[in-house]
């Protein structure tokens, strides 16, 4: 297991190699005349220009601007807005909070959902129910994230007043942004805050799982439905096995595989995802940083921000097929 | 293995020709991928007739009738300008649908050829083309698409190329992974043994029997590629001219008034959802007919 891990972050280098060639390039070749024009915009002006061009370091040669920023990425540096002037490692450690809390409540929506919706299926092949689960994945990939945002932002927060549609917490209440997840927080405020952080992440959750949702049932269904063909399914009901037991041991024990790889699949696109989510209910995120960074020309930014998504859609992506391995002992990477 | 080779010959000819007939049999037999069809035709009808379908000019707005509800007159209301819902959704349909699909164009021309090399050349072309991939792979779903119109600047060829780059990585792995698994099978050894040239191999042998799975994913996709359009309109990295109507930049137009005008979300967002429900059903109708083993 050790030698399958270390093969896979030496696969990972080369791979982290090109990206880093790639989003250098993406900020030196930027249309518009030169990186330090591309940022400033119409604020462009010959001596703030010279000035950025200095300071960044984009009037030396292309190897040795190449070498300064990967040298200051091993180092951790991913550089500074040009907004507010704060390091992107900086304001990242302040909003991730936020994004990982959205991800995971999209996630245990989409699985506490999904999976018996796709089991309820799989039970009744071809009966009404069926259809109704097969609808209701047909809609949850066909409609997008911020279209069901605004939906369900009308119906239970403008028409029923039920949830609230934008934010992590009530500005009112008086929480101290200690470790940025909306919820550890308002739970240290004490209070019963602790409501109004969930409620405020409901609808997003709903919102940004309907797509994994859709996914999770589909493989769910799929999956129970294949399995419970296998003969050694029918070995145990011919024991005499419960069907209680035959469904959570020797079914679900193998229909969870194919679950797994899509489970670490989704959970890197949710990151992706959350960029539409977070817009749509103003969510204090890395998402919604990244659409207003693009809005604000704020290219350093956006530049790093993409390669620490990447960083973390390769590390998910790893630990589903280290867990893989561990599921299925048939499977030995070796 | 041991008929006559004038028998052998006259039944493959038959299946080959057949293969594309039975399929076409067995979609126009499956419900839901005709109901896709039907969305399909709709929008497609709806985007290429908008002139003469629809009551007003989309780009001219009477600002004295603005946010107007569902009414005769407007049927589907009208905007913050004044300018008709309705004909814009109609005019909207010509960006959105075109843009999505000839992004997806894009990418299937652009994975093809690279998953052709790859799958076909092996060795160190396949090894560089992968990691390049790979390279793509690493940066998820909609942010490159994000991140490439915000280097592309605005503009709907920049909205095809970005979200066309976006899936030509899937698109590339897809055909590689069809290409390997029928490198060693008897018809290509034969050719090969016959003394085919690597090109004839690839486009005559190979290409042709491992094109069914990406017909299908490219119908698949197209509803993602919508969505993803209007994702980049709604974000603010649509076309770029305020005057065209793109459903996804008509939504962020309107998210001011989700309380007083709710059906200036709705309407955009229904022909969203039901344009990316039809190529939905159509991809799945297309998987089950061209490869029945499938179907459940």
């Amino acid at each position: 297991m050790a030698r399958f891990i270390i093969r896979r972050l030496l696969v990972a280098i080369p791979v982290l190699f090109g990206l880093s060639v790639i989003l250098f390039l993406f900020l030196r070749l930027l249309p518009g005349g030169g990186p330090a024009e591309a940022i400033l915009g119409q604020h462009a002006t010959p001596q703030l220009v010279a000035q950025i061009s200095a300071t960044e370091g984009f009037d030396k040669p292309l190897y040795e601007q190449y070498l300064t920023y990967i040298g200051r990425l091993l180092h951790g540096d991913m550089g500074s807005s040009f907004i507010d002037g704060r390091q992107v490692a900086d304001t990242f450690l302040i909003r991730f909070p936020g994004t990982l809390e959205l991800t995971m409540g999209a996630m245990i929506f989409a699985i506490g959902l999904g999976i018996p919706l796709g089991r309820l299926a799989a039970r009744h092949p071809n009966s009404w129910i069926d259809a109704v689960v097969t609808v209701i994945s047909l809609f949850g990939i066909s409609i997008p994230v911020f279209v069901l945002g605004y939906t369900l932002a009308f119906v239970f927060g403008v028409q029923l007043h039920w949830l609230p549609t934008f934010g992590q917490l009530d500005p009112r209440l008086d929480v101290d942004p200690v470790t940025h997840f909306a919820i550890i927080d308002a739970l240290l405020a004490g209070h019963w805050y602790v409501i109004d952080a969930v409620s405020h992440l409901i609808l997003p959750s709903i919102a940004l799982g309907s797509i994994p949702l859709a996914v999770f049932t589909r493989i769910t269904r799929a999956s129970v439905i294949d399995v419970s063909n296998e003969d050694y399914v029918r070995t145990a009901r011919a024991k005499g096995l419960t069907d209680r037991r035959v469904n959570d041991r020797h079914i679900m024990r193998n229909a969870w595989l194919p679950l797994t790889t899509v489970i670490g699949l989704e959970t890197g696109a949710l990151l992706a995802g959350a960029v539409l989510t977070e817009t749509v209910f103003t969510w204090n995120g890395v998402g919604s940083w990244v659409v207003t960074s693009i809005q604000n020309h704020d290219f350093i930014v956006v530049q790093s921000l993409v390669l620490i998504f990447a960083v973390i859609f390769m590390t998910v992506n790893l630990i589903v097929d280290v867990g893989y391995a561990f599921l299925n002992p048939r499977i030995r990477y070796s | 293995m041991t008929t006559p080779t004038a028998v052998a010959i006259a039944p493959t000819a038959r299946a080959s020709r057949g293969l594309w007939h039975d399929a076409l049999r067995r979609l126009l037999r499956n419900g839901p991928a005709l109901i896709g069809l039907f969305f399909i035709t709709v929008f497609v009808l709806g985007a290429l007739l908008a002139p003469y379908l629809s009551p007003y000019d989309p780009t001219i707005g009477v600002l004295s009738d603005h946010l107007q509800g569902p009414s005769l007159t407007h049927l589907m209301g009208t905007d913050k300008q004044g300018m008709d819902e309705f004909s814009r959704v109609l005019y909207g349909a010509r960006i959105s649908l075109t843009v999505g699909v000839v992004a997806v164009m894009f990418g299937l021309i652009g994975g093809t050829i690279v998953g052709a090399l790859a799958g076909g050349a092996g060795g160190v072309v396949d090894g560089v083309l992968m990691r390049v991939i790979d390279v793509l792979l690493a940066v998820p779903g909609i942010l490159l698409a994000i991140g490439l119109v915000a280097w592309l600047g605005h503009g709907e060829i920049q909205i095809m190329l970005a979200v066309g780059i976006s899936y030509s990585p899937m698109f590339a792995r897809l055909l590689r992974g069809s290409l390997l698994a029928i490198r060693e099978s008897d018809y290509v050894i034969a050719a090969r043994s016959m003394g085919a040239s690597p090109i004839r191999i690839l486009t005559r042998h190979m290409l042709p029997n491992a094109l069914t799975p990406l017909i299908v994913q490219a119908t698949l996709a197209a509803a993602t590629a919508i969505i993803d359009v209007a994702g980049l309109g709604f974000l603010g990295l649509g076309p770029g001219d305020p005057r065209i109507a793109e459903w996804g930049e008509m939504l962020t137009d309107s998210r001011s008034f989700l309380q007083s005008a709710p059906y200036l979300i709705f309407f955009p967002g229904v022909v969203i959802v039901l344009s990316a429900v039809g190529f939905n059903l159509l991809g799945d109708g297309l998987r089950e007919a061209l490869d029945p083993r499938l179907k459940r």
